[in-house]
C-alpha cells in the first residue's frame, strides 16, 4: 500500500502512511497517551492484538474503539480518550 | 438483527483456523471464517496490505480462497447456545447458526505486572511484534526485550531488520534448560534454519539468560529499565520494552461455551473434539506448540467438523502426538522462575482496567473475594490480562466470562435491540 492519508487527531489534521494500524500511526506521531488512568497516568498499547483494551479511543464517533485492530483511512476522526 | 446459517463456523484465522476452514470447505461444507483482525493470518502471519509473507502462509491463504470459505472481519461476542454465535460484524451484531464450531482462537501473552509497566512504551514481546507489523516505526529506537521461549527470536530479528537497536534480549529461563531444549528442538531442520537466521539477524544484541526486568521508569513515556541478569541489577536507557512471560491459550470463548479445560488449555481428544458436542478446537488455544502443529490440528478439526468420521485424525495421529510432545518440552523448559513473581511490589498495577494495585490484594483471598472487594478483573478486558497474571501469582482459576466478550460499540447493540425479530437469512 502506498501514499498517505489524513487523519484528524482531536480536530488537528495529520498525514500518516496508508495501511498502518491506528495504534502504530499514533505511536509514530509520538501520541503515546491513548487514554488516562484514574491517577491521570498515560496508557498506551500493550498487547497489540485487541485483548487488553489499553489502546481504546473514540474513532469516527465510536467510543471504545481499539486502535490496534483498525487501519487508518482518509478522513478518520480520532478523539484521544481523556 | 440478521440470522445467518453455515455448516461450519471457524473462529480465528491464524494457522489453525485457516487450515480448518480450507479443509472443511474443500469437503463441500459452507464455511464462515471469522477473525477480529483486519486481515487473515493470525499472530504469526499478521501483515499489512501488500506485505510479503512466507511461502507456507501464502499457500494456506490461497487454499482458503480457492476452497470457497467465506472470511469476515468480525468478533464473536457471545454464544447463547453451542450452535449459535453472536457476532459483531464491524458494528452490526448478527446471530450465526451452525452445526459445527471450530475454535482456533490462538494464544495471548502472559503479561505479569512489575513496577512501571503501565508506562507508554512498555508492551508485550509479541505485542511489540504486532505493533511493528501494524506499521510502528522503530528505526534507531533503543529496545529491550524480556520474555521467555522461542518467540524472542523472531521478534528480535524483525526489530533488528526494521532498524531498531535491540540493546538486550532477556530470557528468564536458565541457560542449562534452554541449551538442553535447543539441542533437541533444533534437530528439526526447519527450526534449525529459522533459529540460526533469526539469531544472526539480531547479532548485535546482548542475549542473556536467567534475566528479566525488575522495573520500568519514565514520566509520560518509558525512559529506562532496570534488569536483573543472573541476580545482578543494571539500568538501561531505552525507548521501548517488550516484556512478557510466555504465551497462554486464549480460552474465553471456549469457557463461555462451557468447554472443559485441561490446565489453561481447551481439552480436546485425538479428533480435536472438545467436551461439548459440535465444538472442536485447534491450534494454540489447545496448548502452545507453534504454528506447524496449529496447521496440522486445524486440518484434523476441519475434517472432523465436516464429518469425515475421524479419517484425517488417524492419518495424522503420529504427527499430532509429536506436536503435543514439543509443547510439553516448551512448557518444561520455559517454566517461570519464582523471581518473576517476587519482583512484583505492592505499588505495581495489577488490574490495568480498574486501577487495582498488587498491594490491594490479599493472596489468601479467593478470586471471587478479590473481585468483590477490589473489582480486580471486572474491567473492559474481562480479566484477559490480570486474570492470567492472578493465575500465575496466586494460583486462582481464570475469571468467569461474561458476554459480551468484547464490548461492541453501543450503536451495534441499539440496532440489535430494535431489530430482534427480523427473519432468518443465510
Ligand atoms: C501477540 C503475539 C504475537 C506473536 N507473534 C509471532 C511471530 O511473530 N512469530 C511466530 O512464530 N509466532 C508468533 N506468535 C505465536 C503464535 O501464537 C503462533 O505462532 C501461531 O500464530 C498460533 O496459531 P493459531 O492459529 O493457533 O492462533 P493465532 O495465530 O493466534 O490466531 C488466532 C486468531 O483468533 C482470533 N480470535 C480470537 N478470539 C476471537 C473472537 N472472539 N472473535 C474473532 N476472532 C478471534 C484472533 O484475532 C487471532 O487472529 C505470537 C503470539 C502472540 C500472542
Ligand atoms: S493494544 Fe491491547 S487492545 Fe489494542
Amino acid at each position: 500500500m502506498s501514499g498517505d492519508v489524513t487523519i484528524h487527531l482531536d480536530g488537528v489534521p495529520r498525514r500518516v502512511p496508508a495501511g498502518v494500524t491506528l495504534a502504530a500511526a499514533l505511536c509514530n506521531l509520538e501520541h503515546l497517551a491513548f487514554r488516562r488512568d484514574l491517577g491521570g497516568g498515560p496508557r498506551a498499547p500493550l498487547c497489540g492484538m485487541g485483548t487488553c483494551f489499553e489502546c481504546r479511543l473514540s474513532v469516527d464517533g465510536v467510543a471504545g474503539t481499539r486502535a490496534c485492530l483498525i487501519e487508518v483511512h482518509e478522513g478518520m476522526r480520532v478523539e484521544l480518550t481523556r | 438483527m440478521r440470522r445467518r446459517r453455515h455448516d461450519v463456523v471457524v473462529v480465528g484465522a491464524g494457522p489453525a483456523g485457516l487450515s480448518a476452514a480450507a479443509t472443511a470447505a474443500s469437503m463441500g461444507r459452507s464455511v464462515l471464517l471469522l477473525d477480529q483482525a483486519p486481515r487473515p493470518g493470525g499472530q504469526i502471519w499478521r501483515h499489512r496490505a501488500g506485505a510479503s509473507l512466507p511461502a507456507r502462509a501464502r499457500h494456506l491463504l490461497d487454499r482458503v480462497r480457492e476452497s470457497g470459505a467465506v472470511h469476515a472481519v468480525a468478533t464473536v461476542v457471545d454464544a447463547p447456545a453451542p450452535d449459535t454465535l453472536m457476532v459483531d460484524f464491524g458494528g452490526r451484531v448478527d446471530l450465526v447458526h451452525t452445526a459445527a464450531v471450530v475454535l482456533a482462537t490462538g494464544a495471548v501473552e502472559r503479561l505479569l505486572p512489575f513496577p512501571g509497566w503501565t508506562l507508554p512504551g512498555v508492551t508485550g514481546v509479541g505485542g511489540l511484534q504486532a505493533l511493528l507489523k501494524g506499521g510502528l516505526q522503530v528505526r534507531g529506537r533503543r529496545i529491550v526485550l524480556a520474555g521467555t521461549g522461542p518467540l524472542l527470536y523472531p521478534v528480535a530479528a524483525s526489530l533488528a531488520t526494521a532498524g531498531a537497536r535491540v540493546l538486550a534480549v532477556l530470557e528468564q529461563a536458565p541457560f542449562s534448560a534452554v541449551a538442553k531444549f535447543g539441542t533437541r528442538a533444533l534437530r528439526d531442520p526447519h527450526r534449525f534454519v529459522d533459529a540460526v537466521r533469526w539469531r544472526a539477524t539480531a547479532w548485535r544484541s546482548a542475549w542473556h539468560h536467567d534475566a528479566w526486568v525488575v522495573r520500568a521508569e519514565g514520566g509520560e513515556r518509558l525512559e529506562a529499565v532496570t534488569i536483573s541478569v543472573g541476580g545482578r541489577e543494571r539500568r538501561i536507557a531505552c525507548d521501548w520494552l517488550g516484556a512478557a512471560a510466555g504465551l497462554v491459550p486464549r480460552t474465553e470463548l471456549a469457557r463461555l461455551l462451557g468447554c472443559a479445560l485441561e490446565g489453561e488449555a481447551i481439552a480436546v481428544d485425538a479428533t480435536q473434539a472438545t467436551s461439548i458436542p459440535g465444538i472442536w478446537a485447534a491450534g494454540e488455544c489447545t496448548g502452545v506448540k507453534g504454528d506447524a502443529a496449529a496447521v496440522l490440528e486445524g486440518e484434523i478439526a476441519g475434517a472432523t467438523a465436516a464429518g469425515d468420521g475421524g479419517g484425517m485424525a488417524s492419518r495424522h495421529a503420529v504427527a499430532r502426538g509429536q506436536g503435543i510432545a514439543f509443547g510439553r518440552q516448551l512448557a518444561d523448559t520455559f517454566a517461570l522462575q519464582p523471581a518473576l513473581r517476587t519482583r512484583v511490589t505492592p505499588e505495581a498495577m495489577l488490574c490495568r482496567c480498574e486501577d487495582v494495585r498488587v498491594g490491594a490484594i490479599d493472596p489468601a483471598w479467593t478470586a471471587r473475594q478479590a473481585k468483590l472487594w477490589t473489582r480486580v478483573g471486572m474491567g473492559v478486558c474481562q480479566g484477559t490480562v490480570c486474570g492470567v497474571a492472578c493465575t500465575a501469582l496466586y494460583g486462582w482459576e481464570p475469571p468467569q466470562v461474561r458476554p459480551p466478550l468484547a464490548a461492541p460499540p453501543l450503536a451495534a447493540w441499539a440496532r440489535w435491540l430494535t431489530d430482534v425479530d427480523s427473519p432468518t437469512e443465510s
